[in-house]
């Protein structure tokens, strides 16, 4: 079998779900049997060398580079699949939307405990800086998402499982304890 | 002010377990709940100022900035807007001169919306101060505001016209109607009061009392539906020093209002169903918890308790029964319809934040103060005396084999005699509506935001706990009601604001269902988007308790039964739209820091 090319980024989220793929532990390295990494953190191949088969997001997008990631991420993998809740829902980034921008921003640069070394109440504002959105966006309200695997973070067991169904053609089986939040 | 707070701490005895209460009376005597005030109970009681800061902020009717002298909270349910919402809000914004969610810069007039208070059949309705006024027009608003800015009383505004049957005392002096329009086994004055207590419990056992009740085959009133006399078996079983019987009152399921009838109405009767229950179970205190929206009733309900205390129906050796002794405490809640979740209302009982617990352990084992406790709902306690009183085999003629007994149901929306209704389980979805007068129907909800939405082609089905159950609310709408922007949306919003937020399911899910439900609305709908509410919706199962588990019955129920409503709004000309624009979200942030917006378009 021809091996599938992966590719994984990390968007608004905390790196988490990237852990999670890691404690897949030494199956990691049947994994590679399987696959080849193309872009991601964990080779650190930063842009797209080749066409991929599946892209695994971690985290919504909070501002415009995390938008123009994913939308590169639409275009090169055949396959999308939002990892995580972050990735799902938003997240626990989300929790800002709903309160203006203005107070986040305020609160985060001007007004909170920890900004006393600003003390030229400056707010970020270089071009070169990523500009937020106005919410916290989960990946399926920018781009197409084809699959989706809940957890925060997803389990290992479950990670491992999708890959290999997806790999293999076979069905994914969900169990209630895989799922089930507390 | 210190020292009024001191003495509202020592009128409950220093108890954290009353914060409830304690945060209740402060706001009274304050009109809010602030910082330093937080630190001063912090100081007082065994609670940390982040305990309580918990407390305050997850109740509605808490505020920690100071709130207006006259308080106008506008219901804001789905018939409330079928009502005549719009126009009522408009009258009053003009009249105060505020918007919603604003206090007059003078500290008079407060205007805020809340959540179905419980007055389906008589809106659009308001809660101004703890007192209701319902059936609300323009030009009686007009003549509300400028009363209030006379320095009429909230009396003299509500005299003008008065409730029926006990509305109309002095005690309860409101202008809610009960609106009863059919009786059968429960409503039926038949009754003489008291009767269980004085005649039945002395010459019976309490096991024999769990078996009639049991035999009766009655299912919990509130939703739920769990077997009445297992769950006092099970309470009875449990172990612990001490054990409570708790009549869950709090009714916040949008559409219901017959516990409001019940307990204005038939109080002594729901009281001694509590009085029975704790006979059976062994329990020695039993718990009312009543929803913020119905404190217009507190005083009255404490009133008949009294009575019964002189009567010798509370308190010690009830009824000459050795060692049989049993008191009642009615709790406020603060409006949170997660309270209705009995391990939140318990949560809630105990002073906290209304956040259901993890289960097992049930409330049975380990409940009010992590001892044995029944929950009921008013109504199944209320139908239990007459169970008691006329048997068990009574009761199983009444109903279907599925489904024994009668249900009251709280009838409102599009059709001539909104209500109460007592009927026997199984009746069909068609002789309802003919029943309460609806025609032109488009959609009947039943069983309330959490139940389901259902069109003609199931009117023939029927009430009962297998095909449809309900906790009482039916909710009728007409051919001229846009399901999806008045009902659906309404109920996503409603399911949105009262999530606890513990799990990030319920947290987040209903939300995300409510955006695609928008983009549908908003004409940038696909095919997809309609496949994927549906099979995400089925996440929401994972979530700790049943607000959750339903949240997305509005819109599962919809798309199932009335599928052409969404795809007439669809966009069949593209698989996918996803509805997002990056220039115009990152305008906002660019503006408050300052800087132009660049796109990078090769990306
Ligand atoms: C979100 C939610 C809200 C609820 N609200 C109520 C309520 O207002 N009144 C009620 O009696 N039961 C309500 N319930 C059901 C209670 O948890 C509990 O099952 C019921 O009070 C038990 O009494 P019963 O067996 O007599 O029905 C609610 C449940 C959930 C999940
Ligand atoms: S399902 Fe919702 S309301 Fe229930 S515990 Fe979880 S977050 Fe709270």
């Amino acid at each position: 079998m021809e091996k599938k090319i992966i590719a994984t980024t990390s968007l608004a989220g905390c790196f988490g779900c990237h852990m999670s793929i890691l404690d897949i532990d030494e199956r990691i390295l049947d994994l590679i049997e399987l696959v080849e990494f193309n872009k991601s953190p964990v080779d650190d191949i930063k842009t797209f060398t080749k066409p991929v088969d599946i892209g695994i997001i971690e985290g919504g997008c909070c501002n415009s580079e995390n938008v123009e990631v994913l939308r590169s991420f639409r275009k090169n993998c055949k396959i999308l699949i939002s990892l995580g809740e972050c990735a799902i829902m938003g997240g626990l980034p989300a929790l800002r939307n709903g309160i203006p921008i203005e107070e986040c921003l305020n609160e985060a640069y001007l007004n909170g405990p920890t900004v006393g070394l600003n003390t030229e109440h400056i707010m970020p504002c270089d071009d070169e800086l990523p500009m937020l959105l106005d919410k916290v966006y989960p990946c399926h309200e920018i781009v197409k998402i084809d699959y989706y695997l809940p957890g925060c973070p997803p389990r290992a067991d479950l990670i491992w499982d999708a890959l290999v169904a997806l790999l293999t053609g076979s069905e994914l089986d969900l169990p209630y304890e895989v799922v089930k939040f507390d | 002010m210190k020292d009024r707070i001191f003495e509202i701490i020592s009128k409950y005895n220093g108890d954290s377990y009353r914060l409830m209460d304690i945060l209740h009376d402060i706001q009274a005597v304050a009109g809010y709940i602030d910082h330093a005030t937080i630190a001063l109970l912090a100081d007082k009681l065994p609670l940390s100022a982040a305990q309580i800061e918990e407390t305050v902020s997850f109740y509605h009717f808490y505020s920690d900035k100071p709130l207006a002298k006259f308080n106008i909270y506008l219901n804001d349910s789905v018939t409330a807007n079928m009502n005549g919402r719009k126009e009522v809000l408009a009258a009053f914004e003009a009249a105060c001169g505020i918007k919603q969610g604003q206090v007059t810069s003078d500290g008079t007039l407060g205007l805020f919306p809340t959540s179905c208070i419980g007055m389906n059949d008589q809106e659009p309705a308001a809660i101004i101060n703890d007192k209701v006024f319902t059936r609300l027009t323009p030009f009686r608003v007009k003549q509300i505001v400028n009363g209030l800015k006379h320095g009429l009383s909230l009396d003299d505004l509500v005299v003008e016209e008065c409730g029926d049957g006990k509305n109309a005392l002095p005690e309860i002096n409101s202008m809610v109607c009960n609106n009863i329009r059919r009786k059968g086994a429960l409503l039926n004055h038949d009754y003489k009061l008291f009767s269980v207590i004085n005649d039945i419990l002395p010459n019976t056992s309490s096991d024999e009392i769990i078996d009639i009740v049991s035999e009766s085959n009655i299912r919990g009133r509130g939703g739920a539906g769990f077997p009445t006399g297992l769950k006092w078996k099970f309470g009875s079983r449990a172990k612990g020093e001490h054990r409570y019987i708790i009549c869950n009152a709090d009714e916040g399921e949008p559409g219901t209002f017959k516990d409001r009838v019940l307990l204005t109405e038939y109080p002594e009767m729901v009281f001694e169903g509590m009085v029975t229950a704790g006979y059976a179970v062994g329990a020695d205190m039993g718990l009312l918890y009543l929803r913020y929206e119905y404190k217009y009733l507190l005083s009255y309900l404490n009133g008949v308790l009294e009575s019964m205390r002189k009567n010798n129906y509370l308190g010690k050796n009830i009824s000459g029964i050795e060692d049989f002794d049993f008191d009642i405490r009615i709790q406020l809640g603060a409006g949170a319809y997660i309270c209705g979740e009995e391990s939140a209302l318990i949560e809630s009982l105990e002073g906290k934040r209304g956040e259901p617990r993890d289960k097992p352990p049930f409330p049975v084992e380990k409940g009010y103060m992590n001892l044995p406790t029944v929950v009921n709902n008013v109504e199944t306690l209320a139908t239990v005396v007459k169970i008691i009183k006329n048997g068990a085999d009574w009761f199983n003629k009444l109903g279907n084999k599925d489904s024994v007994g009668t249900k009251v149901l709280s009838i409102s929306g599009d059709c001539r005699f909104p209500g109460i209704y007592e009927v026997e389980w199984g009746l069909k979805i068609g002789d309802v509506l003919d029943m309460c007068g609806a025609d032109n129907v488009q959609a009947i909800q039943v069983g309330g935001p959490s139940g389901a939405l259902i069109g003609e082609k199931d009117f023939h089905r029927e009430l009962s706990y297998s095909d449809l159950p309900t906790g009482g609310s039916m909710i009728v709408f007409n051919k001229n009601r846009n399901l999806l922007t008045e009902v659906v949306l309404n109920f996503m919003n409603f399911f949105i604001e009262e999530s606890c937020g513990t799990c990030s399911t319920c947290r987040n899910m209903p939300y995300v269902l409510r955006e695609k439900l928008l983009k549908v609305i908003n004409g940038r709908g696909v095919k997809q988007d309609i496949e994927d509410m549906t099979s995400w919706a089925r996440l929401l199962n994972v979530s700790r308790c049943g607000l959750g588990q339903t949240a997305a019955n509005p819109i599962v129920s919809s798309i199932k039964n009335f599928r052409p409503l969404y795809e007439a709004l669809l966009n069949h000309e593209v698989e996918y739209d996803s509805g997002f624009n990056l220039e115009t979200s990152v305008l906002e942030s660019c503006k408050v820091v300052g800087r132009q917006p660049i796109f990078h378009h090769n990306a």
